[in-house]
């Protein structure tokens, strides 16, 4: 790496340390890390009576991680394509283009950021879990090891994807609609209840997506062992999961990154003046 | 569309021009969208240290033309060649020597004026050499572009003035060799405008940089460039120093006068005289007499008026013939 290249990496790393520093202070960032771990506090409490058959947890317990899958998607997809298409049309985006090495700088800035909010809301999600939501937690070191490892290749996953979406949608605002086929993918995905109750169609296309193979790891990291054997293949498949995530995520960085190129090379003064324009007149 | 290169060529003999180093050379360059033609043929140079101003009514293609030079858009035909290099394949290396001053709107509104100011700053840092080093100090930058004061404001609290100071300082921190300004003063008041002019000269002039900037304001055109290149009709129908070009407007002067309570006008280039003849010819039947020497606002104001009634190749003749 030469020299200037690594000097971006730095300075975008600073970027992403500060940004992240920003989101303490920020009400919708405070919002954004607090909701989900709060709902699903009181769902997981709520449905805690639930017992599982066949396994010593609760519907309570399996909901709560269900969230924490929710919250890593949400971080992953909606948060960085929001992200991506509000900085394409402020501008942000074209000031990294302007300046040398600027796109490696925003890009790594963009990585420690997310990565830092994520464990921000992990955190959040998993620590009040395990001392109100009964029968969740990491059974263990071993499943707390496999919660971290499934979570960082979920995100490294999720956000090509966010990243492409961002880079395709041309108006942030419109980006509020991938919300319905995100909420559609959960709820097909087996993460807020069983898949055995779908038909066996919706089960094979459930498993093409990373989406269901993070929930099957994050269950893996957070509910007793005998809990596995209602899943699927009646085992947590963590070779599986870790293989299908890899995959995603580098296919998925090889075409977001593509489609990154594509948008960043079509960046100049006069599209973001007329996206400008666009969103005035929408004010106005 | 070679009728306006015979003028070109003959303004860029009468430019400034011709010494020192060419740093910007575009050679007919080309623009179309789809159909419709925006750039045809474009011919322009900027020698180092040299303060261009591409002058023009808006959507002549000031912003294509500049957009092609940044590296920012890519151009259907022609050559160019910025600090050496096409910019469409030049390289972080060569964006190092190039600034440009973006109008910023709502990005980077949480971010303090002087952590922005270092953050694009630190980019600039591997790239800098004993003659020229880079960044600029963060907030001696600030300073001169008077912004110290506001140094530890959230950028969303700034006014619009204050922000286009920002915009001008994150585009020189990197000290470039090539600066690029669209439209610098664009919904600044007459104050803002001023002190834009002034930290302008004061940083353009330290650094030696060669400014291209476009504007569609002739007032700032004469007030910051050495050179201004009129760009209508998708050419360049005049280059020349500012005072080289009010004195190519002001030969033709238009005489008007009443006689028999008939008005009457004529274009002459020696009005004096034709004012004799006519007071020889009908004494004192001659009344309201007027001479008037249009300025180059005046031609510049026709030619937009025409452009902006749909008849811009004629009016580009028409200043051409104007400056003769």
């Amino acid at each position: 790496m030469n020299n200037a290249l690594s000097n971006a990496v730095r300075a975008g790393s600073a970027r992403g340390v500060l940004e992240f520093r920003g989101t303490f202070t920020n009400p919708p960032d405070l919002f954004g890390y607090l909701y989900l771990p709060v709902l699903f506090v009181v769902l997981g409490i709520f449905l805690s009576d639930e017992e599982v058959d066949g396994a010593a947890t609760n519907y309570g317990a399996v909901t709560y991680s269900g969230g924490l899958v929710l919250m890593l998607i949400m971080l992953g997809t909606l948060a960085v394509a929001q992200v991506l298409a509000a900085e394409r049309e402020d501008g942000t985006f074209l000031r990294a283009k302007a300046i040398p090495h600027g796109m490696v700088g925003y890009g790594v800035a963009k990585a420690v950021h997310l990565l830092a909010m994520s464990a921000v809301a992990v955190a959040l999600t998993v620590v009040p879990g395990l001392f109100v939501v009964e029968g969740f937690g990491p059974q263990g070191w071993g499943a707390a090891l496999t919660l971290v490892w499934v979570c960082l290749l979920g995100m490294l996953a999720m956000a090509p994807i966010g990243a492409t979406l961002g880079a395709l949608f041309g108006n942030p605002r419109a980006v509020g609609l991938l919300m319905i086929p995100i909420m559609g993918l959960i709820v097909l995905s087996g993460i807020m209840f069983p898949l055995d109750l779908l038909p066996d169609w919706v089960r094979g296309l459930a498993q093409a997506t990373p989406v269901y193979w993070l929930g099957l790891g994050v269950r893996a990291g957070t509910l007793p062992a005998d809990y596995a054997a209602l899943e699927l293949a009646a085992s947590w498949q963590l070779p599986v999961v870790a293989a299908v995530l890899a995959a995603w995520a580098v296919v998925g960085s090889l075409v977001a990154l593509r489609v990154l190129r594509w948008t960043a090379r079509r960046e100049s003064g006069s599209r973001v003046q007329a996206a400008r324009e666009k969103a005035m007149k929408r004010v106005l | 569309m070679n009728t306006p290169a015979a003028p070109l060529s003959r303004a860029q003999a009468q430019a400034s021009g011709g010494s020192g180093e060419a740093v910007i050379r575009v050679r007919d360059l080309r623009m179309s969208y789809g159909a419709n033609e925006v750039l045809r043929g474009v011919d322009l140079t900027a020698h180092r240290g040299e303060v261009v101003a591409l002058l023009g009514p808006n959507g002549a293609g000031k912003t294509t033309t500049v957009e092609v030079m940044e590296g920012f858009r890519k151009r259907s035909g022609g050559e160019v060649e910025v600090l050496g290099a096409d910019p469409e394949h030049g390289g972080e290396d060569w964006r190092a020597g190039l600034g440009v001053v973006l109008q910023s709107w709502r990005d980077h509104g949480r971010w303090r004026v002087r952590d922005l100011l270092h953050h694009f700053g630190r980019f600039h840092a591997p790239y800098s050499a004993p003659g020229r080093v880079r960044p600029h100090d963060t907030d001696d930058l600030l300073a001169r572009v008077g912004l110290a004061e506001h140094a530890d404001q959230r950028i969303n609290r700034l006014s619009g003035g204050q922000r286009r100071r920002l915009d001008v300082a994150i585009g020189v921190v990197g000290r470039p060799e090539v600066l690029f300004l669209d439209e610098p003063t664009a919904g600044l008041d007459p104050v803002g405008r001023r002190d834009f002019h002034d930290f302008m000269h004061d940083i353009v002039d330290s650094d030696d940089t060669t400014v291209l900037l476009t504007t569609h304001d002739l007032d700032e055109a004469e007030k910051l460039a050495d050179r201004v290149l009129v760009l209508a009709g998708g050419v360049i129908v005049a280059d020349g120093s500012p005072e080289q070009l009010s004195s190519l407007v002001e030969r033709d002067s238009e005489v008007s006068w009443t006689v028999d309570g008939q008005r009457r006008v004529h274009t002459t280039d020696s009005p004096a005289r034709h004012v004799a003849e006519l007071y020889g010819e009908y004494g004192e039947d001659l009344t309201d007499l007027r001479v008037s020497r249009p300025s180059l606002e005046d031609v510049y104001m026709e030619l937009v008026r025409r452009h902006e009634s749909g008849d811009a190749e004629q009016a580009a003749h028409e200043f051409v013939k104007g400056i003769r």
